[in-house]
């Protein structure tokens, strides 16, 4: 029997898409999407936003208090640990 | 048809490998490993950008990204010692700030991923059906602030496996080791956080046409 005699539906095409999308298999062959113009625009979607997530969030810089803080809290740990060296 | 090209599995992880680390930061672990507390503060210098752009990804907020920060180079200089280059250095801190936001959020007693529940087909259907029943194309349109946000709010488990994936890169096994969930889970929980953010950007008013 061929996809063709027995075409996927929508709701199986889109149940399997998960594993199809996330093992990277190319999808623009598969046999529903020959037919189904509301899968392609699902799956174009779908890809313009993994797409765009790329350029989102840029690299930020933290606060410069940050290194104060985390400086800080070295040095309490090793008073905490090494007692004599804590008081250099 | 158009072609559909496949959805890329994976982002290129940013962090070189081990071999391709400069001989200067190289120097710098090494005389951190010793106790040298400038060449921590290097290491510091370096790597601070990504890694509170990281936990500010991760948990929304600055407040808490300053705190996952803080923790994490906290727990690099306790650790620092143990790192034996098996990995890049980058790699290595990357995924110790991973597990400082994810305890973090273990603590706060948030459900990260309801991993029953993303296994479950969906009663309404309206994760197949629903979707793809509109005609709505997001493609070329989308709004890199409107992204952001649709992202901020999603549910902290869909975020986690999203951020992970589409923006910093891993792959699936990698985040189901992290977040002690299956691949197939993992792969379920990207396509439905995928899927959230298509319908919250559908739902925002449309711009006018970009030139």
């Amino acid at each position: 029997m061929t996809e063709e005699a027995n075409p996927m539906t929508c709701h199986e095409f889109q149940a399997q898409l998960p594993e199809m999308i996330g093992s990277g298999q190319s999808l623009a062959a598969h046999a529903h999407l020959q037919h189904c113009a509301l899968c392609r625009a699902l799956l174009a979607d779908l890809e313009t936003i993994a797409e765009a997530a790329h350029s989102i969030f840029p690299i930020v810089e933290p606060p410069d208090k940050l290194w104060k803080q985390i400086e800080s809290a070295i040095k309490k740990e090793k008073a905490a640990i090494e007692p004599d060296e804590g008081k250099e | 048809m158009a072609a559909v090209p496949p959805i890329a599995d994976s982002a290129s992880h940013a962090a070189p490998p081990a071999s391709l680390l400069n001989p200067g930061e190289a120097d710098l672990l090494a005389n951190a490993q010793a106790g040298d507390h400038r060449a921590f503060a290097e290491l510091y210098s370096l790597h601070k950008k990504r890694i509170y752009s990281l936990c500010m990804r991760m948990v929304g907020n600055a407040a808490e990204a300053e705190d996952m920060t803080q923790e994490t180079f906290l727990q690099l200089h306790r650790k620092i010692a143990t790192f034996r280059g098996d990995s890049a250095f980058s790699t290595w801190l990357h995924r110790l700030a991973i597990n400082v936001v994810l305890m973090h959020l273990r603590k706060k007693g948030l459900s990260l991923i309801s991993m029953d529940e993303a296994m479950e087909p969906d009663p309404k259907g309206s994760s197949s059906r629903g979707f793809g029943a509109r005609d709505l194309s997001l493609s070329g349109s989308i709004d890199r602030m409107a992204l952001e946000q649709a992202v901020s709010d999603l549910p902290a488990g869909y975020r986690l496996v999203f951020v992970l994936h589409d923006i910093e890169g891993y792959e699936h096994h990698e985040i189901a080791s992290m977040l002690d969930c299956s691949v197939g889970n993992s792969k379920s929980q990207l396509h439905k956080a995928r899927l959230t953010l298509r319908e919250t950007l559908h739902s925002l008013p449309r711009k006018a046409a970009r030139p």
